[in-house]
């Protein structure tokens, strides 16, 4: 029966409450949401940010000195600054997130979240170390 | 401890008004009283012609689903006194249509629930079958979570996804697909998969993860649907590098 | 008979991008867009990251860090876009835009790290 009615004298008149282009602001939750999903947006822009860099390197040392002088501005600090709270705040709910995903039994039992979770966070620091002391000069 | 609480009341009678509106009830507020045994209060003592569904009045058949100041809850599950001074605003189920007061139309899931067929299938038997299946207590355990679900709705009422896309599945719909495809005497994953995998069918789940937070029983949709994702994509894979198939290809 | 969607493999796509987002762009935008410009740490320098960035594992670990999250934000952007905005009946506009910038940005990568002196 597809759920589409006319209104006839036996058949109610039913009422679709119409779905605001606000929803999202207007539950706690489904604004973190909301803030989550944006996080992709400050993810591509690193990726462009990337390509700008690879371009500038390959470019020479001019133009390389060029690029550095432009991350140093203000608002370019700025907006990174903010870029990398939202990525971070991807990181955290990608990490989260993932044990939902992905249940593990061990001898019947499911094995809880936050185990699942934590090798995700020991790799992430783990990976993170090893670039920092590649790019540091190690 | 109060003596009396309000409730706002979302009435829609079709036969007289074109746009549900809230009347103010006030019932006693004991300590004990859930928010069904106040509409009950309402319907018995004061307005006869208030509409609701409820059954069991303990939390198993899900038949009581409704906002409660905004949130799903089953009003048999909840109690008055924590939204103490009030008052307290019941509302028919979110995203489904309001049939009259608090009742909702909810053939849209029946049909939905019936397309993700929701028994077990069996590829060679026709039934009944001849023994009994054996099933060891850990594959039970790998899909009662999911068999918990009492259809009440919450979820629905608290998808987002699904308030704005009506063809969305849904996550009681998919956590039952996965209810199925789990028990180790099923073998229709491959049926389900066809209905799933469609754009509308699960992939609109963008893991808001609201429905889990809302279920009664702790079914947690939201993980099943991942689950589901990752199922899917392992068979899309295995249909393009190996396209002579298995017998359980994503089609049948 | 439904045919076979291609969303699981999209969503394989989001999937890995997310997982290479989350595990390698933090500590890289903290230190380039941050660190270095803002004189908490010292830069690598051109020459040295020259060097760095000519090792071909380097160059297939950037490939991959180009072009895997850029799919992760097509596709979840598509989704933001078809229930943040509701506009999901430029449904094929919107999908075109993101895969096709995924793609673009993508071709992009190859072609700058292939070209790197």
């Amino acid at each position: 029966m597809k759920p589409t009615p006319a209104y006839t004298l036996y058949h109610p008149k039913w009422y679709r409450r119409p779905v605001s282009t606000y929803w999202w602001s207007r539950q706690r939750s489904h604004f973190k949401f909301i803030l989550r999903e944006l996080s992709s947006i400050f993810v591509a822009y690193f990726v462009v940010l990337t390509l700008l860099y690879l371009r500038a390197l390959g470019r020479g040392p001019e133009s390389y000195t060029a690029f550095e002088e432009w991350l140093s501005r203000p608002l370019v600090i700025a907006l990174n600054g903010v870029s990398l709270l939202f990525v971070l705040l991807h990181t955290i709910t990608w990490f989260n997130l993932t044990p939902r995903a992905l249940p593990v039994r061990v001898r019947g039992k499911r094995v809880a979240d936050w185990l699942i979770a934590a090798p995700n966070y020991v790799a992430w620091l783990a990976i993170s170390a090893g670039i920092a002391w590649l790019v540091l000069g190690g | 401890m109060a003596e009396t609480i309000i409730l706002e009341v979302a009435r829609y009678r079709p036969e007289q008004e074109t746009e549900p509106t809230f009347q103010s009830f006030e019932v006693p507020c004991r300590r004990d009283w859930v928010v069904l045994d106040a509409l009950n209060e309402i319907k018995d003592k004061q307005d006869g012609s208030l509409s609701y569904r409820w059954s069991c009045r303990m939390g198993v058949c899900g038949s009581c689903g409704m906002m409660v100041n905004g949130e799903p809850k089953l009003t048999c599950a909840t109690f008055l006194t924590h939204y103490l001074p009030g008052p307290v605003r019941v509302e028919p189920l979110r995203y489904f249509p309001v049939v009259r007061d608090l009742v909702v139309e909810m053939t849209d899931f029946m049909v939905k629930l019936r397309s993700i067929k929701p028994w077990i299938i069996r590829e060679a038997e026709t039934p009944p079958p001849a023994d009994e299946y054996l099933q060891t207590p850990g594959q039970l355990d790998s899909y009662k979570q999911f068999s918990m679900c009492i259809n009440c709705l919450l979820c629905y009422a608290a998808c987002p996804v699904f308030g704005l896309d009506e063809h969305f599945i849904g996550p009681a719909a998919i956590a039952l697909a996965q209810r199925y495809n789990k028990d180790s005497r099923d073998q229709g994953a491959g049926e389900r998969l066809a209905i799933l995998s469609q754009h509308e069918g699960i992939w609109g789940c963008t893991f808001v993860g609201e429905c889990s937070k809302a279920c009664p029983k702790q079914v947690d949709p939201a993980g099943a649907i991942q689950q589901y994702k990752l199922s899917a994509v392992k068979e899309w894979f295995k249909s393009v590098l190996l396209p002579w198939g298995g017998k359980e290809g994503s089609g049948a | 008979m439904a045919k076979r969607s291609n969303e699981p493999f999209l969503w394989a796509l989001f999937s890995s991008g997310g997982m290479i987002a989350a595990l390698l762009i933090p500590v890289l935008l903290l230190l380039y867009g941050l660190a270095f410009p803002l004189g908490w740490l010292s830069p690598p320098g051109y020459q040295r990251t020259l060097a760095l960035v000519s090792h071909p594992v380097t160059r297939l670990v950037l490939f991959g860090l180009c072009s895997l999250p850029l799919f992760h934000w097509a596709h979840r952007f598509r989704f933001t876009l078809y229930d943040g905005l509701q506009i999901k009946h430029l449904n094929e506009v919107i999908t075109a835009l993101c895969y096709g910038g995924a793609v673009v940005g993508t071709a992009l990568a190859g072609y700058i790290l292939w070209n790197l002196p």
